[in-house]
This record gives C-alpha cells, sequence and structure tokens, in this order.
C-alpha cells in the first residue's frame, strides 16, 4: 500500500490543498476585488491587495512544486496532460501571468487613479480566469476522454473535446466558488472595520451557497461527465459518511458565518475545502488520468522516487518553519499590533 | 512557419524573457543585502533609502520572473511533452531541489519587501541573505538541468528504453559545474554593471548626489568583482565544450576542418553550401590553445558530423562573437574602475569612465541572451545531446503559431509596462 508513487501522490494532493487554501484564496481576492462594490470598493480594494500582498509569490510556489511532481515522478501523464490540455492550460498560464504582473504593476505605480483602475481591471479578470482554468484541467483529467496508450505515451485527443464540456467547466466554476469563499471568509479577519466585515460576511455567504449549488450541479453532470469519478464519489463504503461529514461542514461553515463567529468560520472554511479536495483526491485514486493512466502504470522508477521523496522530507523541513514565519509575521498576532494606514502597500 | 519551428520559437522567446528577470532577481538581492548591511553597520541613512529603492525595482522584476518562470515550467510539457516524458525523471532532481529554493526565494522575498516595520532589524537582513540563496540556487538548478541537455548522463538505454536511472548522476552530469559557475558569475556581472550604469548616468548630471555615489560604489564593485572572474569560468567552459561538445565549438568557432593548431576567429562569414569561413581574422594555434591548452592540440570541425547533426552554424558563430565582445567590454570597465580607484584612492568618477560605464549598462544582457542563443543553437539538431532530436520531442498539437504570437504579444506588452515603470521608479530619485 505504501509505494513510493503512493508518497509522492500524496504530497501531490497535499500540495495542491495548500494551494487551494493559500493560492486559491489570493485569486478569490481577486474575484472579490471585480465584485467591489457600493461606497467602500476602494477600501474593500486596498484591504484584499494589503491581505495577499506579502504572500501570494510564496502561495503562489504550491503550483510549481505540483508540476514539478507531476512531471518527475509521473513523466507519462505529464506529457499526456499538457498535451491534451495545451489550450486550457494556456489560458490559465496567460491569467497567472497577468494576474502576478498587473499585481504588482498597480502596486508600484500609482502615479494617477485611472492607471490604478486599469491594472485592477486586469489583475481582477485574471483572478478569474486562472482558477476556472485550473478547474477546467483537473475536470478534464477526472473525465475519462483523455485516451492514453501506455507503452508508447501515444496521446489519442482532439485537443478539445476533453475539456470542452459541461462537466470540466463545472468544476471550473466550483473551484472558482471555493477560491470565493476562502477569500471573502479570510477577509472578514483582516480588518477592523465592521463595515467592511459585514459586505465581506455577506460575500462569504453568497460564496458558502454558491459553493453548495455548485458541488451539486457538479455531481450531476458527472454522471455523463466523468463516470468513473463518480463510481467512486458515489459507491465507495467510505463515499456516504464522507459527503455526510463534507455536507455537514458545508452547513457548519454558513451557519457560523451567519452568526458572525468569523474565528471559527476562519478555522472550518478551510477544513471544508480541505474535505472537498480530499473527497476528489480518493475518488480519483488509484487514477491520475482517466481511464488509462494510473499513478502505478505512470510512475518514474524508485531509483528516481526514493531520492526525490527524500529530497521532499528534507525540504519540508526547511519549508514548513519558513513558511509558518510568513504567516506569522503578515497574518498572526502580531499583525494586528502593528498595523497602521502607512502600512498598506510597501 | 511549421509547428516544430512555431514551438521553438515560442520556447527562444519564453526563455530569452525570463532570463533577464530571472538574473535581476538573482543579482539585485546582493546589492540590496550588501546596502542594508552597510546601513546596519554605519547608520548612515543613504544605505537604507538604497536599500529601499533597489528593493522596489527588485519587487517588480521578481513577479514578472516569478510567472515567467512558471509559464516555461508548463511550457516544457505543452510544447515537448515527449522529450519530458523522456527525461523528466531523470532530470527532476534540480527541478524539484529548484522548486525548494524558489520557495525560500518567495517567502523570504515577501517578509522582506513588506517586513520593513515588521520584523527586527538583523532578522530583515537575514531574510534578504535568504533571498539572496534562494534566488542563487534556483538559478543553479534550473542551468544544472540544462546542463544534463547538453551532457546527458545518469541512465542507460536497453532496447530503446530508459533504465538504471541515478538522478543524483544525472545532476552531477560534466557540463554542470561550468555551465553554473559562468552564469552565476554572469548574472551578478551583469546587473551589477547594469545598476552602477544607471547611477552613472545620474551622476554625471550630479556628481556630488551621495545617494548615487554610494549606489554607484556598491554596483561597480559588484560588477567589478565578477568581470574579473568570469574569463576563468569562461575557459573552463571552452575546455569543456571541447571535451564534450567538440561540433558546438567548432560551430563557435566557424572550423570546419579538423586541424592540428586550429586558430581563433575573430569576425568572419560561415557559409554553410561552401563549408567554409571567409573575412575572418585568424590567430594561429590560439583555438588549440584555448581548448586544450597545448597550441598543435588536435582541433574537431564541423565536417567531421553529416551536416544533419550540425547547428546552424552562422547563428552559433554570432551570437558567440557577439557573447565576447560584450565580455570583453566589461571586464575592460571592472579592470579600469578598479585601477582608477586605486590609483586616486576614490570613486572612479572621472565624466569620461561614468560615460563608459554608463554605455555599459545593457551589455551584460546582451552577452547574456547571446550566450543563451550560443548554448541552446548550438546544442541542435538535438534537444537531448545525441540521444533525442528537438523534430522528435515536439507535441502533436496543431497551430502552435498561435501561442507563440499570442505569448510574443504578451510579453512585448509586458517589456514596454515594465520598461515604463522602472523610468519611473528610477527618475523618481
Amino acid at each position: 500500500m505504501l509505494s513510493l508513487e503512493f508518497c509522492i501522490a500524496c504530497v501531490m494532493l497535499i500540495s495542491l490543498i495548500i494551494y487551494m487554501l493559500t493560492g486559491g484564496a489570493d485569486f478569490g481576492g481577486g474575484i472579490w476585488d471585480l465584485f467591489a462594490t457600493g461606497r467602500r470598493a476602494n477600501a474593500q480594494r486596498s484591504l484584499i491587495a494589503h491581505a495577499i500582498g506579502p504572500i501570494w509569490e510564496a502561495n503562489h510556489v504550491w503550483l510549481i512544486v505540483i508540476v514539478v511532481l507531476l512531471f518527475v515522478a509521473f513523466p507519462v501523464a505529464f506529457a499526456a496532460i499538457s498535451t491534451a490540455l495545451h489550450i486550457p492550460l494556456t489560458f490559465m498560464l496567460i491569467g497567472i501571468v497577468l494576474r502576478g504582473t498587473a499585481f504588482v504593476f498597480r502596486t508600484y505605480d500609482v502615479q494617477s487613479d485611472l492607471i490604478h483602475r486599469r491594472w485592477s481591471r486586469v489583475f481582477a479578470v485574471a483572478s478569474v480566469i486562472t482558477p476556472v482554468m485550473l478547474g477546467v484541467t483537473l475536470g478534464a483529467v477526472a473525465s475519462s476522454t483523455i485516451h492514453v496508450d501506455v507503452e508508447s505515451g501515444q496521446v489519442d485527443t482532439d485537443f478539445i473535446s476533453a475539456w470542452f464540456a459541461p462537466f470540466p467547466f463545472a468544476i471550473g466554476f466550483f473551484t472558482l466558488t471555493l477560491c470565493a469563499l476562502l477569500a471573502a471568509v479570510y477577509l472578514t479577519l483582516e480588518t477592523e472595520d465592521t463595515e467592511l466585515q459585514e459586505d465581506f460576511r455577506r460575500r462569504a455567504l453568497i460564496s458558502a451557497v454558491s459553493v453548495g449549488a455548485m458541488a451539486g450541479l457538479s455531481f450531476i453532470l458527472a454522471a455523463e461527465g466523468a463516470p468513473a469519478i463518480r463510481r467512486g464519489l458515489g459507491s465507495a463504503y467510505w463515499s456516504i459518511p464522507f459527503h455526510m461529514l463534507t455536507g455537514a461542514m458545508a452547513l457548519w461553515v454558513i451557519w457560523t458565518i451567519w452568526k458572525r463567529q468569523f474565528r471559527l468560520a476562519r478555522i472550518l472554511v478551510p477544513i471544508q475545502v480541505t474535505l472537498i479536495v480530499f473527497g476528489w483526491g480518493l475518488a480519483q485514486y488509484p487514477y491520475l488520468v482517466t481511464p488509462d493512466l494510473t499513478f502505478s502504470n505512470t510512475a518514474a522508477p524508485d531509483t528516481v522516487l526514493r531520492p526525490l521523496l527524500i529530497v521532499l522530507i528534507a525540504g519540508g523541513v526547511l519549508l514548513v518553519p519558513a513558511f509558518w514565519y510568513l504567516y506569522a509575521v503578515f497574518k498572526g498576532a502580531a499583525r494586528k499590533a502593528g498595523q497602521t494606514k502607512e502600512e498598506i502597500g510597501p | 512557419m511549421t509547428d516544430l519551428l512555431a514551438a521553438r520559437a515560442q520556447m527562444a522567446m519564453s526563455l530569452a524573457f525570463h532570463i533577464i528577470f530571472a538574473v535581476i532577481g538573482i543579482a539585485m538581492p546582493l546589492l540590496m543585502v550588501i546596502a542594508e548591511g552597510l546601513w546596519l553597520k554605519t547608520r548612515e541613512e543613504v544605505y537604507l533609502t538604497l536599500a529601499k529603492r533597489w528593493a522596489k525595482g527588485t519587487a517588480i522584476m521578481f513577479a514578472v520572473g516569478a510567472v515567467s518562470g512558471t509559464v516555461l515550467s508548463f511550457e516544457l510539457g505543452l510544447l515537448w511533452p515527449n522529450f519530458m516524458a523522456y527525461a523528466g525523471p531523470i532530470i527532476g532532481m534540480p527541478f524539484s531541489l529548484e522548486g525548494f529554493a524558489f520557495f525560500l526565494e518567495a517567502i523570504f522575498l515577501g517578509l522582506y519587501l513588506y517586513g520593513w516595520d515588521r520584523i527586527p532589524k538583523y532578522a530583515h537582513w537575514f531574510a534578504g541573505m535568504m533571498v539572496l540563496l534562494g534566488g542563487t540556487l534556483s538559478g543553479i538548478f534550473v542551468v544544472t538541468a540544462n546542463a544534463w541537455m547538453n551532457t546527458p548522463t545518469g541512465f542507460s538505454i536497453v532496447n530503446g528504453e530508459v533504465t538504471d536511472v541515478d538522478p543524483i548522476a544525472a545532476m552531477l552530469n560534466p557540463s554542470s559545474f561550468s555551465q553554473t559557475l559562468h552564469m552565476t558569475i554572469a548574472a551578478f556581472l551583469t546587473v551589477g554593471f547594469a545598476v552602477a550604469g544607471i547611477h552613472a548616468y545620474f551622476l554625471r548630471r550630479d556628481p556630488d548626489n551621495l545617494f548615487h555615489r554610494r549606489a554607484f560604489a556598491i554596483a561597480l564593485s559588484v560588477g567589478g568583482v565578477f568581470a574579473l572572474l568570469q574569463p576563468i569560468s569562461g575557459d573552463i567552459s571552452a575546455k569543456k565544450l571541447a571535451k564534450h561538445q567538440p561540433i558546438k565549438l567548432a560551430a563557435m568557432e566557424a572550423q570546419w576542418e579538423t586541424e592540428r593548431g586550429a586558430p581563433l576567429r575573430i569576425g568572419g562569414i560561415p557559409n554553410e553550401d561552401t563549408e567554409e569561413t571567409r573575412y575572418a581574422l585568424e590567430i594561429p594555434k590560439a583555438l588549440s590553445f584555448l581548448a586544450y591548452s597545448d597550441f598543435n592540440a588536435e582541433v574537431m570541425g564541423l565536417k567531421a558530423v553529416p551536416p544533419e547533426d550540425r547547428p546552424p552554424v552562422a547563428i552559433v558563430h554570432f551570437a558567440f562573437q557577439i557573447m565576447v565582445a560584450c565580455g570583453i567590454v566589461l571586464i575592460a570597465a571592472g579592470v579600469i574602475g578598479g585601477w582608477l580607484a586605486w590609483k586616486h584612492k576614490r570613486l572612479p568618477d572621472q565624466r569620461w569612465y561614468l560615460r563608459f560605464v554608463t554605455f555599459c549598462t545593457p551589455l551584460g544582457f546582451i552577452a547574456i541572451e547571446a550566450g543563451w542563443t550560443v548554448t541552446e543553437v548550438g546544442r541542435q539538431p538535438w534537444i537531448i545531446y545525441n540521444y533525442m532530436r528537438t523534430a522528435e520531442a515536439v507535441t502533436s498539437m496543431p497551430n502552435l503559431v498561435v501561442p507563440f504570437l499570442g505569448f510574443t504579444v504578451l510579453y512585448i506588452f509586458l517589456s514596454i509596462i515594465v520598461v515604463i515603470l522602472l523610468r519611473r521608479q528610477i527618475f523618481l530619485s
């Protein structure tokens, strides 16, 4: 059971979960920048910029880790995914480039309001495109439409039908709602201003309900669009209790936001998202790209995986404290003490 | 445009764009750490101002470097899936290590840029050093992966299948040391002179400006020191090439015949049809000496392999000449600056020297672009030298000219914005 490729796959799933909880929330910030409305629109935008400024680049690296692990440990799957899903991945990359650059350009170029607003718009639109395309990619991988000959690595694809379908896009927008929910809940705790807090509470409620709707829609569409995953989600021995747990967590999250228990919500929302991603991982296992590629039939030889796992463990020992310190400085108790107006932006 | 050519063009364009920001992300932290260290030591406010000003420029460049690097990591698969399916596990070690180094860089850059008033002064300085370490290691690991493409080791082929993969041996391939050394020195040398050049420009107008004097002193010292080191690493690289990639060396020198006592060519126009190089200034026996430390050593010529195994000679030859020319000017700038400073015991702020250094501002970047052209085009037609041709590696995706044009437009747009932004940042001072 505990094969090397299984361990690497676990690290990839954990990285994906952390990427969703951190980088996903940064995209969510961009979504709420796009939908900033009312008298406090500018206050909402600067709160978002202030919240993600110091951490988004570090959060982004989790995506790189996932990609690198995919091509080192499961090279045939990486080749198949990047061949069949060339188009959505390219759109995701353009989104990544525009989101990051527009964000720094806006931060360091505040000559005029007009320029500022333009960069804001680019940042926000790119923050919507990127998670949708990431979700589309994950949905397509699960949809049993990418056929690969494992021996030769030959991919049978028309480059479009695997992803341009209802199910992948449902997953895309499901991902988008998750990002929006994470960001809205995190943002309630980024400000002392109760009016702003209320703005993001309302947004958190809207997203929490949307997450439920998209989860339901994805499950329905999975019957046609991702039969293998639907089987995993619907009939395995763990699936009923797991769904009940996830559903209960979703309701609890809505309840805490409704009751303005933001600190509790801040803890529960990541658990909810973790359960969702983890549930998908369980349903997907042992397939990496359904229906042909599994973790074991695409795994690199053990002579590659063993040192890779050692590097991951050693690197993790170095990395986790550093990542923790970053969050302690900017998101921990010290944040409140040192927070002044001047500190918005570097 | 064939799909293969479009894929190569997109990869080349992405690399050419990324490398500018990558070297700035690697080397600027050194300048920032020196300035901040001098502030901690002397408490002169000007050093703190300098560190903060440099940090702002670095923040912009790092972000562009990070996202364009992300594009590259995906493009490996989007454009060259067959290469990655073959090579991914073998060169995975440096890429995995690079992931961690990049993580270190991104985490501590966040602390550095936003933490001026949040963390203790020495913790902040330490964060700067970790950015420097993370950036430098990132560059080294990525170049190591490229070195493997030039001199692949750490695996064997049995019946057409890759077996006996040894990722450590692949990482320690014969080109790793020479390539990473040459590139790392190039990064510090280039950025040192680029920054010195910008401050030299302002010093010519305002010779007593303390801010620019200090900035010029730090940047010129860094550029100058690394300029003096670069010829040594260039020599190591030449000898490695002679041993492991003789055809690439032959293309660089436009050397068609295999001969003893081969000359070093300055300039010259190689003709791939007549297989000769004309109008070159030839220094007798110098190539044999540079390649093998022996004036009469035999140097392999391009004719030793069939035409379909040769790289495009003219591009490689011209790019090499450009790199060397830029390098020589920068080395001269370093030597002259050092000599002036030593002789007059003060900052070399003679007007003509400031003008010279201003002229040097872009030269390092030109040399880097040209040098990578030599490395990459010189390896053609192979993507993995002697194992896999570039044509075999390309994706089956059609219409690759579309993403190529898309990314080209995107990167041109970003380049223009970055130039405008940096101009504003610089002229604010």
